[in-house]
């Protein structure tokens, strides 16, 4: 017994940091996730000239938490009909997919549970991977027509998408090197350039797929509400159907952070190496100060108790991280001896690296995740012919060039010496000549296919008379 | 009628000759379904995600208006029309005041007649808003809806003012109007027509020359003029199709014969066309109403009618352009103070009658987009 203690003691004290990560993962996903949810409505409620949710909190802050209650205690209903085990099973695997491929992903230099994988981002796009596997399942299991079809438009278009994700990430591997994550940022910094810059057609097919793989608009075919009423998750209701929901949200904050890790500079500053936009260093300290102030101005003049207490809380947290930020900058900047070598100071120093950094890299995030929803509420849905056409006409075709061409553009330079800014811009260049070219000879071709439907259409008409 | 709806499911065999033998698949689609709007309920046939039959089930939202209208005099019945097209109220009220004023051969007054015009233009412009938002929304354009629906509450509220009522308004009566148009009227619906240029634009912005938007709607739900002429469809499905036939040019009623405005068509009658003959139709009840405010005729609104309408025996066909195309009332009298019989020809239940002709051949998902398009209210289908 004894023995055993011990070498859970021991477990406990190498892992500790992993596994405080890992709980925080477990912890703070759902809840930010919920806090996502609550910005897309207050983005949507912003561009369909609403006001999106106001009652619950201030301007609607605690809209996600009477959500989640609400949810939490629902009717736990499952079908008859349904496959019992597997109904409960598939929720729990996309879930589980989404949350343990954040394990890999460094949100900061500190920040990361698996800290030495050397295959890094190759271990979270495959573990994400696996989260269709639980849409599939439970529109199988719910035995509902409706399911089914949004289960098996799912498959296919993880497929075709998952192919363009990765020949982009392909890209970005050939540049860095390497998969490891925090060697990716750190060849990022020491080549002065994030990727985005170096190979931005890798880029761009990357975000595409990445917003396909995570079903949302205008690639939400699987769970298209005004098709196929809520497609796989027809069936699904209250705890089931918000892991589910969890589980899209957390999969767009790993494909963000995929992203912003290999193309966006992961947890750098923009232009680490430019001296006078050194100000930019004291962006988060005035931004985070800037909220914890707001927050204690409006605390007193809210309805409720548990909503001043709330916004209380939020003020305390900027306001300590913003002192951290602040006080780091100001040593810095001062020189001052005295303060630099207090104890207390050195305690704050040895935190700042990892909050400026994860600062830095949750914004990145969040623009990226911005993106995703200005296309949603921006653009009509894709039909899946169409969504399949883009695939594997334009998108599988482009990406794997782009592979190609940053290619020839590393050769160059290796082998002819050749600076990479040229050899990248020009390649980038014969890319965006093979997708215009590709775009072109597909305009031809989703012409005439459409063509044939309409001849078709006339030939079904004496198949069945209604 | 229940005969009917399972004939799909008595005809679904095996199907050797596909590939592992596959079934074909009966889906249903409503009556509770988010885009059938309202009650419809259509039973798919599906090959894969390829539609190869369908059938209409209605009736859901059945209330016998014509048998009702047969125990009520005939201004009693008046307000129940308003509920058939709901999103159209004003219009359907139109049809019915004129049918009865035909039926007792007295006229509405100029200055009536003038202010009908153009409440009933606000409310094409009104109706077609949702079905532009509600359209939109089918195929996943989820920002639309709430721009239409802006305008829209512009509209209702002139309709608020006037007669207090948003939608089922009654805003009109056998021989004229009730209420004399309030103070504002002009000014309200000028403002809103100048500003209505802009918002038609912005929805063209977002929608017309996107290519998602025409990958989605272009050669979607084709249906030829003849099918349109075989089957009585009207309205804007009609004209879409490239016949040029508008009751307004064709057979004037109100104050129409006073104005210039253009009959937008289409070309091919797929569902894009359908949508820019309704973008065309709302600019062009836009310049209507412009020009009908900018001289209201003076004088009285209501004919000389008396308090108990008792129409000489005989009967009386009477049809207008709703929004969503004839909009018919037949009226039989036999000179007592109810109708003998009433008869309405709704354009949304001869419009839905195109749909299975639309849909065949195309996926699941352009079923939605489809059915959009005859812009059903299912009110006025089942009456």
């Amino acid at each position: 017994m004894n023995a055993v203690l011990q070498g859970v003691l021991a477990f406990v004290q190498t892992w500790w940091v992993e596994l405080l990560c890992a709980v925080l993962i477990v912890l703070v996903v759902p809840l930010i996730a919920g806090y996502i949810v609550l910005v897309e409505l207050k983005v949507m409620a912003d561009m369909q000239a609403r006001l999106g949710p106001m009652r619950v909190g201030p301007h609607g802050l605690l809209q996600p938490i009477a959500d989640a209650v609400k949810l939490l205690i629902k009717e736990d209903l499952i079908p008859d009909n349904a496959d019992q085990f597997i109904f409960w099973f598939a929720p729990v695997l996309s879930m589980t997919a989404a949350l343990t491929s954040m394990g890999a992903i460094a949100f900061g230099p500190w920040f990361q549970v698996a800290r030495d994988i050397n295959i890094g981002l190759l271990f979270v796009v495959g573990v994400s991977a696996l989260g269709p596997f639980g849409i599939v399942l439970g529109g199988w299991a719910s035995n509902n027509h409706y399911s089914i079809i949004g289960a098996i438009r799912s498959t296919a278009q993880l497929i075709s998408y998952e192919t363009t994700a990765g020949f982009a990430l392909v890209s970005g591997f050939l540049l860095a090197g390497t998969l490891k994550v925090s060697d990716i940022v750190q060849a990022q910094y020491a080549g002065h350039v994030w990727y985005v810059f170096l190979t931005p057609v890798g880029f761009f097919t990357y975000l595409i797929a990445s917003i396909a793989e995570t079903n949302r608009a205008p690639f939400d075919l699987p769970e298209a509400e005004s098709e196929l009423v809520a497609g796989y998750m027809t069936e699904y209701s209250g705890f089931r159907w918000s892991l589910y929901f969890l589980a899209e949200y957390a999969n767009m904050i790993v494909v963000g952070a995929v992203g912003t890790t290999l193309f966006l500079g992961g947890w750098l500053r923009p232009f680490p190496h430019v001296a006078w936009l050194g100000w930019v260093d004291a962006l988060p300290a005035l931004l985070l100060a800037a909220v914890g102030v707001y927050c204690v101005m409006r605390a007193g003049k809210q309805p409720a108790r548990v909503q001043a207490m709330f916004m209380w809380v939020v003020a305390l947290l900027c306001i300590v991280v913003a002192l951290i930020f602040g006080l780091v900058e100001v040593a810095h900047a001062s020189n001052f001896a005295a303060l630099q070598a207090s104890h207390s100071f050195l305690l704050l120093r040895s935190m700042y690296p990892g909050l400026y950094g994860a600062f830095w890299f949750l914004l990145k995030v969040s623009a990226y995740i911005y993106i995703f929803m200005w296309l949603r509420f921006t653009l009509p849905r894709f039909r899946f012919d169409q969504l399949m056409r883009l695939g594997w006409h334009i998108l599988i075709p482009l990406s794997l060039v782009n592979v190609i061409s940053v290619g020839v553009g590393l050769a160059l330079e290796s082998s002819l010496g050749w600076n990479r800014w040229p050899a990248m811009i020009l390649t980038s260049i014969a890319t965006l000549f093979v997708g215009m070219l590709l775009i072109r000879w597909n305009d031809k071709h989703a012409a005439a296919a459409s063509a044939s439907i309409a001849a078709d259409n006339s030939q079904v008409e004496d198949s069945y008379a209604g | 009628m229940n005969d009917l709806a399972n004939t799909i499911d008595d005809r679904t065999p095996q199907r050797p000759d596909t590939l592992l033998g596959a079934d074909e698949l009966v889906i249903n689609m409503g009556p509770q379904h988010p885009s059938t709007h309202g009650v419809l309920r259509v039973k798919l046939k599906l090959d894969g995600e390829r539609v190869i039959g369908s059938e209409c089930v209605i009736g859901y939202l059945h209330r016998g208006v014509e048998k009702i209208a047969e125990n009520r005099s005939y201004q009693q019945f008046a307000p129940y029309v308003d509920r058939m097209d709901y999103v159209a109220a004003v219009s359907n009220g139109l049809g019915y005041c004129e049918a009865v004023e035909k039926l007792l051969m007295v006229e509405a007054p100029p200055r009536a007649r003038v202010i009908r015009t153009i409440l009933t233009e606000l409310q094409r412009i009104a109706s077609h808003l949702l079905w532009l938002g509600t359209h939109a929304l089918d195929i996943g354009a989820l920002t639309p809806l709430f721009y239409c629906m802006r305008e829209r509450e512009e509209i209702l509220k002139i309709f608020e003012k006037y007669c207090g009522a948003r939608l089922t308004t009654h805003a009109f009566r056998i021989g004229g109007l009730q209420y004399e148009a309030y103070d504002t009227l002009e000014k309200d619906v000028e403002r809103f027509c100048r500003g209505f240029e802009a918002r038609i634009q912005e929805y063209s912005d977002l929608l017309t020359g996107n290519s998602i938007w025409l990958g989605r709607t272009r050669n979607v739900g084709l249906l030829k003029a003849e099918d349109c002429i075989a089957l009585g469809a009207s309205g804007p499905v009609l004209r879409a199709s490239g016949v040029k036939w508008d009751l307004r040019k064709a057979m004037p009623y109100a104050a129409y014969d006073q104005y210039k405005f253009e009959i937008p068509v289409g070309a091919n009658g797929d569902t894009y066309d359908r949508y820019l003959v309704r973008i065309e139709e709302m600019r062009q009840s836009r310049l209507i109403c412009l020009q009908a405010i900018e001289n209201i005729p003076a004088g009285p609104i209501m004919a000389r009618v008396g308090k108990v309408l008792k129409p000489p025996p005989g009967e009386v066909y009477h049809a207008i352009e709703a929004p969503k195309g004839i909009l018919g009332y037949y009226i039989v009298s036999d000179g007592g103070t109810q109708p003998y019989r009433v008869r309405i020809r709704p354009p949304s239940f001869i419009n839905l009658q195109a749909l299975d002709k639309m849909i065949r051949g195309h996926l699941v998902t352009d079923v939605v987009a489809i059915i959009g398009t005859p812009d059903i209210v299912l009110g006025e289908v089942d009456r």
